[in-house]
């Protein structure tokens, strides 16, 4: 570090320090994010934290090993390193996983009176806060996602999810004015890679809360934590049975949905087998709830405060790599802010910091997985064979793991595949709109209809957007706000039922 | 969403040889203060020396950016600072903290201040003028005292805790920086919020569209409540990653504060030692 301030000589007698005054020509007027002064690495500890070889079945409240014996390795994302190995539930194993929770149902869960239930759900998210530097530091290293994130938002959220339902579990009936709210019985919940353990949570708190049993699937590339969850099942003495997890790929979960005894069917993930889903759960007396695709349209007018706006955007697409069912993925700026946006976005997204997901000030961690990569890869792909011109940071990535760097299209048109399809990774594609008809009708042109976002200082612009948008959720000078209180879901194929709230609880009780 | 950005530069880790470059390059941006009505020729003796060598040469930490002081005090700053000096003088001026002093006298003051031997000068903008909806007043009290100046640097001071608003310290500084401020900076330490990081946020966004409008580099200075060295780094980070590497020097970010040099020393001692040495080790300013 040059310790001198540089003395520009002014008169014989006096020294001032000059700023420097030369105007800098058009052309050069670049913010220079450089490496004056590098961020040395600042990962998060974890060697503490051991991962089992193997992990088994939790059926009953024990951990058992798969009717087939068959196990699949689990991978970090970031390293390409085995972490472990999971267990490949078949049906079979479905079959004892779902007697199990019937016992579990009949004999203890559903007559335990609703204040003990919330007793249990308190103990667990208190075990949970306990353990939650240890959970982030697991689903940072199974998953690929920030330690940042996983360790602010994620765990966070996860707590809270147990401790509002648990609040829930003996005011049912306050819940529900008028009616007398009861048990379903038996619920399969599958869920998604992207957030493990808060995917968990969202599903289990409430169905427990109102007094149903569970067998829950994760995804297959991301277990370990919802296993650690079992142990946390276990360590609050929570009856055997009340929750099972059945570990696998798509034949696991099609085992689930598929089994007779099953009351109800939770699924969050791809629109594609959702609608397998739905066709699979139709004629039958399953209630079914479905949490799928998206392609939020983020609105951007003239009137927003822009810089403000240009970090939603950020959060919106770039918050766990894209890997987020309601992802601000199109943003709609109004033409006249539309250079100063575009130029605003790409020195912002040059100061993102993408790399090892354990260091505490990675930004972008890890793609999940390779195929999801590849699915990411192709899609740009497409958009750059297209038309649409790329927009990338110039970061340097890893030399192992799976990668792509925050990356935005403009130019693109509806017509364009990028602006139909979810990408799920951090691509975000750039159109323009001129009145906020256009905006909200470009908006609602997609099947999908999970969540929007509009920016503008007007407050009466934001309330005739929000009526006339067709999504679940709508933020407004915001993104990606979730609070347990708040439902959550989709309109069109983005799915139906709600998650969080009292209408998440309604999803888990008949309500007579 | 500002408060939001603002808190994600708290949260950047900064370790082992960042920590250290960064603590290192915080001293060099610290305008060392004192402004009290107790100030005296030698109070302001031990401030100069402080601010030219903060701690023992072996720790290799450079010279503060300037001492900063009220406008009798300059003289006293000069006679001991000498006529070339690699710390700079800079006073407050123009009826700070307040402002509310007619526009000839607060210029009369500049030209005496500057004559002293001043070679920064801190100004205060007429928070009366700009609430009461007369920011033409505003703009042309910055100019004059720019042209008052004359050869030394004008710092604008818009008062953030009393504008309040963000939209006032956006417009405030748009202000300031057409007007001719060569740095702008949020407070005088005399009113609660001084700095604040969202604040600071927003003013070093202001900097950037002007930057880019008109390709000028204004510096910031955040001033007043930043007593520590994580807040410190904070702030640096803040401006690493809103303005780049070319703000990252004295010459267009300076902290004003009059307790975080020894709190930096302390934890750049601690840096190289391996351990922390108790308060007694770090001279007063």
């Amino acid at each position: 570090m040059k310790s001198k301030l540089k003395p520009v000589k002014l008169s014989a007698k006096r020294v001032v320090v000059a700023t420097n005054h030369a105007v800098v020509p058009l052309r050069e007027r670049r913010l220079n994010f450089g490496d004056k002064w590098n961020y040395a690495p600042a990962p998060e500890d974890s060697k503490n934290y051991v991962i089992a070889p193997r992990h088994e079945l939790f059926i009953g409240g024990k951990f058992v090993q798969p009717h087939s014996q068959k196990y699949f390795p689990s991978i970090n994302p970031a390293t390409e390193e085995k972490l472990t190995e999971i267990s490949f539930a078949d049906a079979t194993d479905v079959d004892q996983a779902v007697k199990s929770a019937r016992r579990a149902y009949e004999k203890v869960w559903s007559r335990m009176p609703g204040r003990e239930r919330g007793k249990y759900l308190y103990r667990i998210a208190r075990i949970i806060q306990e353990k939650a530097r240890e959970l982030a530091v697991l689903e940072t290293m199974d998953g690929g996602k920030t330690i940042k994130e996983s360790r602010d938002v994620d765990l966070p959220l996860v707590a809270a999810h147990f401790f509002y339902y648990a609040g829930w579990a003996d005011k049912l009936k306050y819940a529900f004015p008028g009616k007398t709210p009861s048990p379903l019985g038996v619920a399969g919940q599958i869920i998604p890679w992207n957030f493990p353990l808060l995917m968990a949570a969202w599903k289990i708190a409430p169905a427990l809360a109102c007094g149903n049993t569970v067998v829950l699937k994760p995804a297959e590339t991301t277990s370990i934590t919802a296993l650690r969850l079992a142990q946390i099942f276990q360590e609050a003495e929570l009856p055997e049975g009340v929750v099972n997890i059945v570990t696998g790929a798509g034949e696991t979960g099609a085992a689930l949905v598929n089994h007779p005894d099953v009351n109800k069917i939770a699924f969050t993930g791809s629109t594609e087998v959702g609608k397998r889903i739905a066709q699979l759960v139709a004629g039958t007396k399953k209630k079914l709830t479905l949490e799928l695709g998206g392609k939020a349209a983020n609105i951007l007018f003239e009137d927003a405060p822009i810089d403000q706006a240009i970090e939603g955007v950020v959060n919106g697409i770039y918050f766990n790599q894209g890997h987020v069912c309601c992802a601000g993925s199109r943003l709609f700026v109004q033409e006249g802010i539309y250079k100063t946006v575009i130029k605003k976005l790409r020195d912002r997204i040059q100061t993102l910091r993408v790399g090892n997901p354990l260091d505490k000030n990675t930004d972008i961690g890890a793609i999940n997985s390779r195929p999801q990569l590849e699915k990411i890869r192709e899609l740009v792909q497409s958009g750059v064979d297209e038309g649409a011109e790329l927009n990338q940071s110039s970061c340097s990535l890893p030399a192992k793991g799976f990668w792509f760097p925050p990356t935005f299209l403009t130019g693109v048109t509806h017509a364009h595949r990028v602006a139909n399809e979810e990408i799920f990774g951090p691509v975000l594609s750039v159109m323009t709109f001129r009145t906020p008809e256009e905006a909200f009708e470009r908006a609602n042109n997609i099947p999908y209809g999970l969540s929007a976002g509009v920016w503008t200082d007007k407050g009466s612009k934001i309330f005739k957007m929000v009526n006339k948008l067709r999504a679940g959720v709508v933020w407004a000078n915001t993104y990606n706000k979730f609070d347990p209180t708040s439902p959550f879901g989709g309109y069109k194929e983005s799915g139906f039922g709600r998650e969080g709230g009292l209408h998440g609880l309604a999803a888990y009780c008949r309500l007579d | 969403m500002v408060e939001e950005r603002a808190a994600s530069f708290g949260k950047r880790s900064i370790k082992t040889s960042a920590k250290l470059a960064g603590l290192k390059l915080a001293v060099s941006m610290c305008d060392l203060t004192t402004l009290e009505g107790k100030d005296t020729p030698g109070k302001v003796a031990y401030l100069c020396r402080k601010a030219l060598q903060p701690i023992e040469a072996k720790y290799d930490v450079p010279s503060c950016a300037a001492v900063c002081v009220y406008p009798n005090m300059v003289k006293y700053a000069r006679k001991f600072l000498g006529d070339v000096s690699p710390v700079n003088i800079a006073a407050v001026a123009t009826g700070f903290p307040s402002g509310q002093y007619p526009l000839r006298t607060k210029l009369e003051e500049v030209r005496r201040t500057v004559a002293d031997g001043a070679d920064e000068i801190d100004m205060v903008i007429d928070r009366c003028a700009f609430l009461a909806g007369d920011h033409a007043k505003v703009f042309d009290e910055i100019a004059a005292t720019k042209e008052a100046c004359g050869p030394a640097h004008l710092k604008v001071i818009l008062e953030t805790g009393e504008l309040v608003t963000y939209d006032n310290v956006r417009l405030a500084s748009e202000i300031a920086m057409q007007a001719g401020g060569d740095f702008i900076k949020t407070s005088t330490g005399k009113v609660s919020p001084a700095a604040t990081m969202p604040v600071t946020l927003v003013m070093l966004e202001a900097i950037r569209d002007y930057f880019f409008a008109t390709g000028i580099r204004i510096g910031m200075k955040p001033a007043g409540g930043i007593r520590t060295s994580k807040q410190a780094l904070a702030y640096l980070v803040m401006v690493k990653e809103t303005l780049g590497d070319d703000w990252l020097n004295p010459q267009l970010f300076r902290f004003g504060a009059s307790t975080l040099v020894n709190d930096v020393l302390m934890q750049i001692v601690k840096n190289v030692e391996g351990n922390y040495q108790g308060a007694d080790y770090f001279s007063l300013p």
